[in-house]
């Protein structure tokens, strides 16, 4: 089968591998018929992220068809339209049954600080992705959602992950009626925590990033304020001024280690690797929200550490909220969210490419060309 | 674990203020009380470890499943196999976790050269895409690449 293939940092290719098997009783084989690159693969392609293998295949957004299952699956059947949940998550550890999904106990013996995810390097629990004509997924009972017929699969895709990660970044800031919410990053997630946030009832939603056509997007999908960065003298100051000099209710991270905007934590974090990259967005989010408010980050940092402004934290009485979304206990919401036409998320995507011509799929994403949102990548066989 | 105090519901004021409803997880999680059963709740039979998984040393076991993508193998195995004996608490581990990539982007190079495919690292690196949309970026890359080997070549013909 075709699949996509790590080489290296800023290397992928498409080549053929073999097929994957049920090693599981609880394992079922999928035929991807769409997958997308995340943001978050970008930290894996520029090698950010530790102990990522070359020979991986990535991708942890996929819908397809299931093609086998192991004998204990009794959820999904031979011939189901299913989407997968990005995180990888057996339904009985204790923090699965508690609807914590995204720090499944059971699906990752490599790292303790993370669940399984698909195709997302080993520290994730090694894993082969769906950027692939076939994917092997666990706990088949658990993750896979039978998509709805009346469902469009652009929009089915989107709800792997950008939809619920969006959402749950909304969600856990706790909006209230009437809040200013300040979102930093304007990629596929902050577009969407964006466009979510309003339904928890804020007053004002607030979007920051670097580059023009993303804000500009941002601004149409989400019918929010945008402000490019780079045009404010002190993004903070601005906030605070904008804010009648009292901070925004809610901050959230959209951004993750990539951040740009801070020359300190661009050499420290993603030039010398000396932090687990770049945390400028985290620490805008806690120096602009207000006294005793709340920064949700859904950004993607590599495990080791990072520069934050802990002390703020700390006299300013601000409650952090962090996870990786829980796909599950969200979807049934999201779901009904899509299907009233409240969300649209296939409008998000940009660009469709033959999973054939990978590399250059990866390249289009991670260096914004072509005004790139969001790409699918179509396996050629469907 | 001698330590532990076992009756602590004696101690005067257990409890009395405990609020069920200050639960700053909510809604991300629906608080049952399991978290104090560990680790003892019915697992998933076990996956067979068919290959080498290295093991965080933070848990007893291996996950009832796990990826079986890419074992770890050469020097870049060795490294990683040293980095796993360490927590993930430590720099030891995920610095030469870090290294350990980098050595692997070789190996694959090399892996490939092994079996007769000589890498294109150009498409690979996604050159077709950056022709098509921003060839200016190549021109550029070309203009400041002759520009260093002229420097460098004039840099050489003063030394001598």
């Amino acid at each position: 089968m075709l699949a996509m293939n790590y080489r290296g940092p800023y290397r992928v290719r498409a080549q053929q591998r073999p097929m994957p098997e049920i090693q599981h009783p609880e394992d079922a084989i999928v035929r991807v018929t769409r997958t997308c690159i995340c943001g978050s693969d970008l930290h894996l392609y520029h090698g950010m992220v530790p102990d990522t293998r070359v020979g991986q295949t990535f991708g942890h957004e996929f819908v397809g068809i299931v093609e086998e299952v192991g004998p204990l699956v009794t959820n999904v059947k031979v011939g189901d339209h299913v989407l997968v949940p990005f995180n990888i998550a057996c339904g009985k550890c204790n923090f699965c049954k508690q609807g914590l999904y995204g720090n499944c106990h059971e699906s990752n013996p490599m790292a303790t600080a993370v669940g399984g995810i698909f195709g997302y390097s080993h520290t994730a629990g090694g894993f082969d992705g769906g950027q692939a004509e076939y994917v092997r997924v666990p706990y088949a009972n658990v993750g896979p959602t039978v998509i709805p017929a009346d469902m469009d699969p652009d929009d089915a895709v989107m709800l792997t992950d950008v939809v619920p990660t969006g959402y749950q970044a909304a969600e856990m800031g706790g909006i209230k009626e009437g809040d200013t919410v300040v979102i930093f990053g304007a990629g596929p997630i902050g577009i969407m925590a964006a466009r979510c946030a309003w339904f928890f009832g804020p007053s004002r939603v607030i979007v920051i990033d670097h580059i023009d056509y993303r804000l500009e997007f941002a601004k149409n999908y989400a019918k929010c304020e945008v402000y490019n960065f780079k045009s404010l003298e002190d993004p903070v100051v601005f906030l605070k001024k904008t804010t009648d000099w009292y901070g925004a209710d809610v901050c959230i991270d959209c951004v993750g280690c990539e951040a740009e905007g801070n020359t300190l934590q661009t050499l420290t974090g993603r030039v010398g690797l000396l932090q687990a990259g770049a945390g400028t967005a985290l620490q805008w989010a806690i120096n602009s929200v207000k006294k005793g408010g709340i920064v949700s980050i859904v950004g993607v940092y590599g495990p080791p550490f990072n520069l934050i402004p802990i002390g703020n934290v700390l006299n300013k009485g601000i409650t952090i909220r962090a996870n990786q979304a829980s796909v599950k206990r969200l979807l049934p919401r999201l779901i009904e969210h899509v299907q009233s036409g409240r969300l649209k998320p296939s409008e998000l995507i940009t660009h469709r490419i033959p999973l054939e011509e990978v590399a250059d799929a990866y390249n289009i994403f991670s260096s914004k060309l072509d005004n790139c949102i969001k790409t699918v990548l179509i396996p050629s066989s469907k | 674990m001698e330590n532990q105090i076992t009756d602590y519901k004696s101690i005067p004021g257990w409890g009395m203020d405990a609020d069920p409803d200050n639960e700053p997880t909510y809604p991300m999680k629906n608080y049952t009380g399991d978290d104090h059963n560990r680790i003892n709740y019915e697992r998933s039979v076990q996956q067979p470890v068919t290959v080498e998984i290295l093991k965080s040393n933070e848990r007893p076991t291996v996950s009832a499943v796990f990826g079986t993508s890419v074992p770890p193998s050469g020097l870049s195995g060795a490294i990683r196999r040293w980095a796993f004996k360490h927590s993930e608490d430590r720099y030891r581990h995920w610095l030469p976790l870090i290294l350990a990539d980098r050595i692997n982007v070789y190996e694959g190079i090399i892996d490939d050269i092994k079996k007769g495919h000589f890498p294109n690292i150009l498409a690979e690196r996604g050159f077709k895409a950056t022709l098509k949309h921003n060839p200016k970026k190549i021109i550029r890359q070309v203009i400041t690449g002759v520009v260093a080997v002229m420097v460098i070549k004039s840099m050489f013909k003063s030394n001598k």
